[in-house]
């Protein structure tokens, strides 16, 4: 449980996690959440869950950062917090 | 101090699962725009699949794909394999986190067209002056 490559990698989820929710921007929290998806599907490779790394590398970190350009693009880009 | 350092190395997965909970918690409470809602609702949902794949690991232990499957008599044992049940269910939970995504996410944009703002207190106040008159 404790390998160190493990550790740094949740160190940086959580921290990519705070950013994508402060970003004043929602095209960058868009951006930073894709990079978050990325971050937890290395996670989970390293632990040993390679069909839900894979799963998570195409559906999570390809598709959904779709879903959410297509909606800024479709709204607005600007937001108060 | 030592015993908390060690403590915190051997469950630094759960410690990370309830931070990342709580991160997607406060962003569907405290945030103001719906956009940041939605993200802090996948936060939240991947928080859970991490728990999910933080119990099946074993240290030291194989992934769970046995090599030579067929044709081979010897004897597997399930404990040489890190446990791929919770996997197969997360698979699912990955699926319908993007479909709720895709939803919440088409509401917005039917919010932004009918109201002409992502602000949920600009959305109340346009509600509200609306029921007023």
């Amino acid at each position: 449980m404790s390998l160190p490559i493990d550790m740094i990698i949740l160190s940086l989820v959580v921290v990519s996690g705070i950013a994508a929710i402060s970003v004043k921007d929602l095209l960058g929290a868009a951006i930073v959440f894709s990079a978050y998806s990325f971050l937890m599907c290395l996670s989970w490779a390293v632990m040993g869950a390679v069909d839900v790394a894979f799963t998570e590398a195409t559906v999570g970190a390809g598709v959904s950062t779709v879903f959410c350009v297509a909606a800024v693009f479709h709204t607005t880009r600007r937001t108060k917090d | 101090m030592e015993n908390l350092i060690h403590m915190i190395g051997a469950k630094f997965n759960y410690i990370a699962y309830i931070i990342l909970m709580m991160i997607g918690l406060y962003a569907l409470i405290a945030k103001n725009n719906l956009v940041k809602k939605i993200i802090g609702m996948s936060i939240f949902q991947t928080s859970i699949i991490l728990f999910y794949v933080s119990t099946a690991y074993k240290t030291g232990k194989a992934i769970p794909i046995v090599e030579h499957g067929h044709g081979a008599h010897s004897v597997i044992h399930a404990t040489d394999y890190i446990n791929p049940l919770p996997h197969v269910l997360m698979l699912t939970a990955i699926v319908v986190s993007v479909a709720t995504l895709g939803v919440a996410l088409a509401l917005a944009i039917k919010v932004y067209r009918q109201y002409g703002t992502l602000e949920e207190d600009d959305i109340n106040s346009q509600i509200r002056i609306q029921a007023g008159k």
